[in-house]
């Protein structure tokens, strides 16, 4: 990220900040700010809203409208904040496990309700703040604590998920792919419905060292090696796909009516307006 | 060319050493990132350190135009 966005977005007194060496939230967050900064939005008109865990800590070092929330809750209060000011622009910061375990029925329903939301997924496939636990975003077959002879459950593909419950923009990227991300970002806090982009990304303390990928620049060797754009990824064969993941913009429809501007109707309508 | 390093906040990572396309940065033995010896004009200013840094602990210092 450009020296001068530090400058302008972040609470540079908490700097350094507390993630390990070479996780990827950082880079992240970077692509959420220069996102941010692309689309000109005054940053007194953005709320960065984050749940509880490893990337949720996101939402401490800039400086906008910011809470750190309640585990698997961040969907929920940011939900409250657009409601009572839809002119904001809400972002929300949550870990795979927080938004597809804690936090997953808040998930499908602020998809289902298609609210005004950009919600970015820092996924780094672990529970990292508390240990090392596998979380619904672990593939089969990795070492977790949870998990010493390999994790035997299925992941979710936590887009598929949302695009099923209603999310009217899906896109994943991931920490190594930086243009992408930001520009998916952006795409996305444009986007008028549920946004939701999954940032794949590397935990190298509790997923890297049990997993043998401990160094920081392997894992996002592997994020460039197994990320397929989705131009590619159409045209490839089951087993082609084998290992790897679509990334960019996956689905997007702007026919679904957001939710703010339904209530505003409601809001009319039991005001007295004509139906 | 001209790379700015904040070593205060640099962790060692060695994100920027390793995808640096002209293999001008190390990671010292203090973990911290540094132009490696004799590449000091080797820096082309592609920025790929400066994106992905985790840290914000390496800037390209561009030239005003």
């Amino acid at each position: 990220m450009k020296e001068a966005l530090v400058e302008k977005y972040f609470r540079k007194g908490h700097l350094p900040h507390l993630w390990c060496p070479g996780c990827g939230n950082g880079t992240v967050l970077g692509a959420i700010v220069t996102a941010i900064d692309n689309l000109k939005l005054d940053k007194n008109d953005v709320a960065l809203i984050s749940g509880i865990g490893c990337s949720s800590r996101s939402s401490g070092y800039v400086d906008f409208n910011t809470a750190n929330t309640v585990h698997g809750r961040a969907l929920p209060i940011a939900t409250g904040l657009k409601m009572a000011r839809p002119d904001m622009n809400v972002v929300v910061a949550s870990g795979d496990g927080d938004c597809s375990a804690i936090g997953g029925n808040h998930l499908i329903h602020a998809a289902r309700r298609n609210i005004d939301l950009t919600l970015v997924v820092f996924n780094n496939s672990i529970y990292g703040m508390t240990g090392g636990q596998y979380s619904p975003l672990t593939p089969p077959g990795f070492k977790a604590t949870t998990a010493p002879y390999l994790t035997i459950e299925p992941m979710f593909d936590i887009l598929e998920l949302a695009r099923a419950a209603g999310a009217t923009f899906t896109a994943r990227a991931t920490s190594y792919h930086v243009p992408l991300l930001t520009s998916l970002i952006e795409k996305g806090i444009a986007h008028k419905g549920f946004s939701i982009i999954e940032a794949v990304t590397g935990c190298p303390t509790n997923f890297g060292r049990q997993n043998k990928i401990a160094a920081p620049a392997l894992m996002m060797a592997w994020q460039r090696d197994h990320g397929v754009m989705k131009a590619k990824w159409d045209k490839m064969t089951p087993e082609e796909r084998e290992g790897k993941f679509p990334i960019g913009l996956l689905s997007e429809r702007n026919d679904v009516t957001e939710y703010t501007k339904a209530y505003d109707e409601i809001i009319k309508r039991a005001q007295g307006a004509e139906a | 060319m001209a790379l700015k390093f904040v070593t205060s906040r640099c962790k060692g990572c060695g994100i920027c050493a390793y995808f640096c396309p002209k293999k001008v940065l190390t990671v010292t033995e203090l973990n911290k990132a540094a132009i490696a010896e004799g590449k000091e004009n080797d820096c082309i200013s592609c920025g790929q350190c400066e994106m992905r840094c985790p840290d914000y602990a390496i800037f390209v210092e561009r030239e005003a135009k």
